[in-house]
Parts: structure tokens; sequence; C-alpha cells
């Protein structure tokens, strides 16, 4: 019974070693182990492992390709639904999504569908080039476009123009997705790369950069036209797009605005937020300064406080800048902890320490502005609060200070407000977030259409993808109905 | 790409880029900044739109060379190209005539100065131009702030031309005269604007100030730039850059614009000694 044989581990850099490099963590599975892990899955008549997909990817059939050596078949499987698989078998928490409804995890270890999705699509990346929609292999920049949607009115040469403002994957999604009807699609992005938060936030360790050129190479292939530098609100606003002749916009400009605690001494030199610390690593690749010339300081005692994929992402790059010592401070308990497993575990194989139901309180700093120290409380989980998770409460008199010369404050981002600032009429909610009709995308604005994090606040990539989709359909059914000539 | 159309030396280690970026010059007023990246490896550092030209599709940027960055933007010539320029980035200043507006400019902050200067002159406000910096070779834009401004004067710290001293002790003699000031635009320096804003509190008159933090983004993403004003943070490259200097707690910006010093000045030394490694190696245990 295959069903009896573990789960293939992913192989790995040791942690001694990965910590001095800003190298992939995770190896990914050779052709023997993938074949072994395919062979696992018990095809059940069910498939709940698709219903966990936010996309539906047929997760089964993909498997079974792999199992019977068909890898660049499965790639393709993959990409009916998915279009960028080499990202998501790297970043989705498939533990909370497919592997959670997994009928082998019920009693033992799930499929692991994310290492095999992400061998499938590094197998195709290897071996056979790209392929663009309709089954074509990369055959020139816009084989693709031949298998165009029918009777869209973006058909042909005159395709309307369609705008898509951010590049993160709701935006880079929903790009590929009205390429593929035949419309013509522009990208306008403000920061000088593509990408969104898979540039300037997750690590190359975690992500290297060269997939996720691919990954744009891509969509760009599609007819996808791409202008960096251009900040929607300002360079143009909403109505000189309309002007230029775009017939619809959609708004994909992620949850970028970083939250602070709002404890006193946070202005304090050594006190970034993760933002901030990320971008300056990723983005502007500080790892190798002075080559690379963008400055990035990280002292010998780092807190970071925070306990999702952000935190423990600014903790590990904190460690490969050369911090001797990392701590997590997070005022709840491990199994609160909002980070995947996964990346919980990588860290604390790499050293990074774990101070819970900690929260602090103060920034301490010397006469010159610098940080000496984090003021911090001991906390106790008492009732449940509105998110069902039991609320944590400080335990009087159990004040301490953690010696440290740089914290990092990685609690959270909300959308970016600029845009709704800038646009009059743009409807937002509590957050800042726009309001968006989950079912098309639309917002309060006629032609303006809107997903990702900008409505639903930080979440994840492939929920992100899931809303490009969907504004995507959105857009096209919108433009049928005769909505262009307005 | 964006093209360097023209390129003139103002003043030693002041130089004045026109560049060719057309979305930029027809949204551009004054107030507002770019940020530019030089080269694949450069970093994003903030410049002011010095003055802007729809017509022309160009924008004016003044720099000073201080380090490695800006050394290396003085280099570039005319006919070659800068990578990387956003914008126009930052909220405008609001300009509506007043009596009698006074500017205050120290050094590279006549840069900045001009385009509201000239605004105002255009609208009709009674615009005065106190202009100060170290000596006489670089108080730069003279003829064009004569042009803008109802009366100009001049400090140079050395005494080489107008008043021997700071600017902001032609300011003081203003107010102590008992000339009606509606209100003070002071750029410069942080401790010259603080200076500045020292002088006016006591007068109560209204002091905007342009601040000069740290970015990255320029667009509200990283909060490298925040300064606390009125006792909250604010985000100069969204909320600003401009704000009421009297609310500007003018001591943890000058701290916060030391984060990286050591750096800098390594940069500056690799970037002189023109090493360029033949590998990229990682550079993250060589402390
Ligand atoms: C450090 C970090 C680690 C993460 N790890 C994971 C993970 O492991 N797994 C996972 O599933 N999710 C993870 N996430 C969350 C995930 O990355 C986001 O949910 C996802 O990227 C959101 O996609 P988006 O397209 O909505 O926005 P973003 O990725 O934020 O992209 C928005 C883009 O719009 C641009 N933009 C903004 N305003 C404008 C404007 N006015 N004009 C032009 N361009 C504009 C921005 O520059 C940006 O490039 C992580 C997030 C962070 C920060
Ligand atoms: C809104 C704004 C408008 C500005 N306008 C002009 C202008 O019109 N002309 C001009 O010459 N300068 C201007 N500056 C300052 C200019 O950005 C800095 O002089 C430049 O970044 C220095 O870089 P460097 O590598 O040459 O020097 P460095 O040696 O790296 O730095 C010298 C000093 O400049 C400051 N600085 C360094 N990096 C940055 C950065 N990324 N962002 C902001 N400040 C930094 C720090 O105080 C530092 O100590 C402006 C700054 C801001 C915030
Ligand atoms: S420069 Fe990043 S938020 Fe202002």
């Amino acid at each position: 019974m295959p069903s009896r044989v573990g789960r293939s581990p992913m192989p790995k850099q040791e942690p001694r070693e990965r910590i001095r490099n800003f190298s992939e963590v995770a190896l990914g599975y050779s052709e023997e182990d993938a074949i072994r892990e395919a062979s696992r899955c018990i095809n059940c008549p069910k498939r709940p492992c698709v219903s966990g997909c936010p996309v539906e990817v047929d997760i089964p059939s993909f498997i079974g390709l792999i199992r019977d050596g068909r890898f660049a078949e499965a790639a393709r499987k993959i990409k009916e639904k998915n279009s960028l698989p080499a990202i998501c078998g790297r970043v989705c928490p498939q533990e909370t999504q497919c592997e959670a409804q997994c009928t082998l995890g019920k009693k033992g270890e799930p499929v692991a569908i994310g290492a095999l999705e992400r061998f499938a699509a590094d197998f195709e990346r290897a071996h056979s080039g790209i392929s663009l929609p309709g089954g074509l292999d990369t055959g020139g920049p816009h084989a693709g476009r031949s298998n165009m949607v029918g009777s869209c009115p973006g058909d042909g040469s005159g395709g309307l123009k369609v705008a898509v403002v951010g590049s993160g994957p709701a935006g880079l999604t929903c790009a590929a997705d009205l390429a593929k009807m035949g419309y013509k699609v522009t990208i306008f992005e403000s920061l000088h790369s593509a990408g969104g938060v898979l540039r300037y936030g997750i690590p190359e360790f975690r992500l290297p950069k060269a997939i996720l050129e691919e990954e744009i190479a891509y969509v760009r292939a599609l007819g996808v036209e791409l202008r960096l530098n251009v900040l929607i609100g300002q360079t143009y606003s909403l109505d000189d797009l309309f002007r230029a002749g775009y017939k619809a916009i959609f708004l994909g400009t992620g949850a970028g605005l970083p939250h602070f605690l709002g404890i006193p001494g946070e202005n304090l030199n050594g006190v970034y937020s993760a933002n901030e610390f990320l971008t300056r690593a990723n983005l502007m690749k500080a790892y190798l300064f002075p080559d690379y010339v963008t400055p990035i300081k990280v002292g010998r005692r780092v807190a970071v406080v925070g306990a999702g994929n952000v935190a423990m992402d600014a903790a590990r790059v904190a460690l490969r800048l050369g911090a001797e010592e990392v701590t997590i401070v997070y005022r709840r308990s491990r199994a609160e902890m909002p980070a995947r497993r996964e990346e919980v575990e990588n860290a604390e194989e790499e050293g990074v320490r774990f101070a819970l139901l900690t929260n602090p309180i103060r920034v301490l700093g010397d006469e010159k502005g610098w940080v000496t120290g984090l003021e911090c409380i001991r906390m106790e989980l008492g009732e449940p609060d509105e998110s069902g998770r039991r609320r944590p409460v400080p335990i009087k008199g159990s004040e301490f200070i953690m010696g440290v010369d740089t914290m990092i404050s990685a609690i959270g981002t909300d959308p970016n407000p600029l845009l709704p600032r800038l646009t009059p009429g743009l409807a937002t909610g509590r957050h800042g977030n726009l309001v968006a009709d989950p079912e098309t995308g639309a917002t309060s604005i006629p032609g303006v259409f809107a997903g990702g994090d900008i409505v639903t606040g930080s979440a994840t990539v492939i929920a992100a993808m899931g809303a490009g989709k969907v504004a995507a359909r959105g857009i096209d059914r919108y433009l049928r109905a005769g909505n262009a000539e307005k | 790409m964006y093209r360097i159309v023209r390129k003139e030396v103002l003043a030693p280690r002041i130089k004045s880029f026109l560049i060719e970026a057309p979305e930029i010059a027809a949204k551009a007023k004054p107030g507002h900044f770019v940020v530019v990246r030089l080269d694949e490896k450069g970093e994003r550092i903030p410049l002011t739109i010095a003055d802007y030209d729809a017509a022309s599709g160009t924008i004016e940027l003044v720099v000073q060379e201080v380090g490695r960055t800006t050394y290396q933007m003085g280099m570039l010539e005319a006919g070659q190209y800068i990578q990387d320029v956003v914008g126009p980035l930052g909220t405008p200043m609001h300009i509506e005539k007043v009596d009698c507006v006074v500017f205050v400019a120290g050094g590279l902050g006549v840069a900045p100065i001009y385009p509201k200067a000239r605004r105002h002159y255009e609208i009709g406000s009674r615009v005065v131009s106190l202009i100060g910096a170290q000596n006489k070779d670089l108080l730069i834009m003279r003829d064009r702030m004569e042009k803008v401004s109802h009366e100009v004067r001049y400090s140079t710290d050395d005494g080489s031309f107008g008043h021997h001293g700071f600017v902001t002790e032609l300011l003081k003699e203003m107010l102590d005269s008992g000339a009606k000031i509606s209100e003070v635009v002071a750029v410069g320096p942080l401790v010259m604007m603080r200076a500045a804003c020292r002088v006016t509190e006591p007068f109560g008159v209204k002091t905007i100030v342009s601040l000069n933090p740290i970015m990255v983004d320029g667009t509200g993403m990283c909060g490298s730039c925040r300064v606390t004003v009125g006792g909250e943070t604010k985000f100069s490259c969204v909320d600003g850059p401009a704000f009421d200097g009297h609310k500007v707690d003018f001591g943890e910006l000058i701290a916060r614009q030391n984060r990286f010093l050591a750096e800098e000045r390594l940069a500056m030394e690799h970037f002189t000694r023109g090493i360029a490694p033949e590998r990229e190696e990682c550079r993250c245990h060589q402390g």
C-alpha cells in the first residue's frame, strides 16, 4: 500500500551553512523523491484537496502525471488554474489549504502537495521552457495569443485597453488573464521593479528572484506591457487613465502601509518597520552592500516583534546579515503564531529565539538616539477575544528589559492609503481597504475594479491571485456589456 | 531610462540637471519631489523638483554632492541616462495669495524654494527672499530668485557677500523691525530650519519647513521617512515633505539623519577607490 510510505522530506541547506548565504533554503525534490511522494496519493474519489485550493487546481490529476513521470504535463495541468506555480509551490500555506484537506492527513501525514507543485514547475522551467496558454510551449513572445477566447470585445489587434495598477500577484494574475482574453493590458507599478511583495518582501532564500523574473517574463510574453516608476494617483490619476483610452482599471495596490506599535521610543535609530528592513534587503539588495549602494544596519542583538511570515522573514534576514542573536517577541503563545509552520521551523533550526507571551512596552535609547533595549511585560492567556484566540493579558509587575540594539516591527500592514486618498469617490472600509464586490471585483466607481490585499488587508499570495482572476472575469463581463463606449 | 538633456555647474559641487520626464513635468507642482535611482545597483534618493516645464517635458533637479550617490550623479553628463525617476511625489505646497511671504533659503534650500516663490509672485503675494550660504560661490540661482522676489537679501557665513552671518539673523532683523509677515517658508539644513522656527515662534508667525529625512520608496510603504510632528508620527514622503515647523521634533530628525553614517562613509570609500568586485559575493558577515 503506497499510503503507508512516509512523506518524503524536503531536502534543505544545512542551517549552519544557510545562515551565511541568501541562497534558497529548500532545495526541492529530485525526480525520485517526487515520484515516490506522488505515489502516496491514494486518488480518493472525493478529492477534498481541490476544494482546499483557493484556485481549484486539479491536484489529483497533476500528482498522477508526476507519478507517471510526465512532469511537463503535470506543470501544464497546474497552469490551467494557476499561472504562478513555481511561486505558489514555495510560499502557499498548503498546511492550512489543500494539504489540510488531504484524506491521508486524517491518519498520518498528508501528501506533500506544495513540494510536488514546486517540483513540476521547476522541472518545466529547467527543461521545456515556460508554456503559454493552450499548451503551446514557448514558440516566440506572442505564441499564446493564437489561442484567444472567441468573441470578446478585446479580440484582435484593436483589443480594448485595460490598465492594471500594481504588479503584485493580484495585478500579475489579472493582467495575464485579461491578455489571454485578448485585451491590451498595461501594468503600472510605482517601484522600479515588478512583483509587489514577492519582490520587496519575501526574501531570496525563500523565493529566488530568478523565478519571479521568469513569471514576469511569462506575463509579458502574453503581450502585457509593464510600465515601472509610475505612481497612480500622482503620475496619473484614474481619470487620466480613462482619458488615455483605458476602458477599465484594476487596482491591485496591496497592503503596503506598515503599522508601528505606538510605544515610546519607536523613532529611535535602530527601529525599523519590517517593510523598511525587508525592502532594503530584498528590493535594494543591501545584503550586497557596498557593491549595491543601499545601506542596511543590523546590530548584534535584534528583537523582531510579531510572529507572522513577515516576522520570520525579517528575523532570518537579520541572522544572515550577521546579527548574533535574534529573538521573536510575541504577545500570545506558540499555538497562535500566524506564520506558516514550515517557516517557524526553519527559523528555529537557524537559531532564532522565541520570547512568547511577551509584549514590548517601550524602546529604550541612549543620549545619541540609538536603541539600547526593549522593555517588555510578560503576558498570560485569558478569555477568547473576537478572533477566537485567547486574549493575552499583562502580568502585573513582570516588566523586564531585553538588551537589544535593533528592533524590527512586524505587527502587520494596512492597505496602502495613497490612491483612495487621491481619488475622490473611491469607497473604503474600516481599515482603509477598498470596498469591492467579491463576485466581480467592482468598486464604487464604474469601470474600476480591485482585488488582493488592498481589498482584504494583508492575506496570501494565492488569495490575491484568486481575486485577480475574479476581477479579470468581472472586467470582461463589464466590457462585453457594452460599457466601453461610455 | 530618463535622458539628461542639459547639465550645468551652478557652484562647486552643485549641479543642475534638466531631465526628460514628460509625465512628471505635466503633473509637477511646487513642493513635489522625485525619487531617483541612477543604475541597477543604485540606491533610491529623493530630490526636489526645482523647476518643470510641461511643454518641453522636462524637470530640473539641482544636486549637491554630499556622498556616494550624489557624487556619482555629478559625474553624469548631458546625453546620458538615469535608470529610474518616479514622481511627482509628496503633497504639493498649498499656495494662496498672502500679503507678505518670506522665503528663507539655506545653501541648497534655494532649489526647493524657487518654484514656490515663483508661484507666490505670480499670484500677487509680496515675496521677500533671504538667501544664505557658506560663501559667495555657493549662493546659487540668484538671477532666478531675483526675478520672482520683490526684495532679496543675502548672507554668507564668511562675509564674502551680503550680510556676514547666518541667514536666520536677517529673518530676526526683519521681525524685530516690525515687518508684517504673513508666513515664512524656510528650507535648508535641519539646524537652519530649526533656527528659523525658533526665530519666528515668539512672533507667532506661521513657518513652513520642508524636511529631508532618509527615504527609500517615497510612496508611504516603509516608514524610513517618519518624523514626529505635533506629537504624531508622520511619513514625510506622503504627508510632507512640508510641515508646520513649530510642531516638528527637530532633535529626533537630526538624530535619524545619522542612522547610516558609518555605512555612508564606507560606500563613499568603496566608490572613490573604484573597486568593482569581480564576483557578487555575500558581504553580510563583514560587519
Ligand atoms: C514579508 C512578507 C512575507 C509573506 N509571506 C507570505 C507567504 O509565505 N505566503 C503567502 O501566501 N503570503 C505571504 N505574504 C503575503 C502576500 O505576499 C500578500 O498577501 C500578496 O503579495 C498580496 O498581493 P497583492 O498583489 O494584493 O499586493 P502586493 O504584493 O502588495 O503588490 C502591490 C503592488 O502595487 C504597487 N503599488 C501600490 N500602490 C501603487 C500605485 N498607486 N501605483 C502603482 N503601483 C502601486 C506596489 O508597489 C506593489 O508592487 C507575505 C507578505 C510579506 C510582506
Ligand atoms: C524630500 C527631499 C528632497 C530633497 N531634495 C534635494 C535636492 O533637491 N537636492 C539635493 O542635493 N538633495 C536633496 N535632498 C537630500 C538628498 O536626498 C541627499 O543629499 C542624498 O540622498 C544623499 O545621498 P548620497 O549617497 O550622495 O550621500 P550619503 O553619504 O549617502 O548621505 C549624506 C546625507 O544625506 C542624507 N541621506 C542619505 N541617504 C538618503 C536618502 N536615501 N534619502 C534622503 N536623505 C538621505 C543623510 O542625512 C546622510 O547623512 C532631498 C531630500 C529629501 C528627503
Ligand atoms: S520613504 Fe518609505 S514611507 Fe516614506
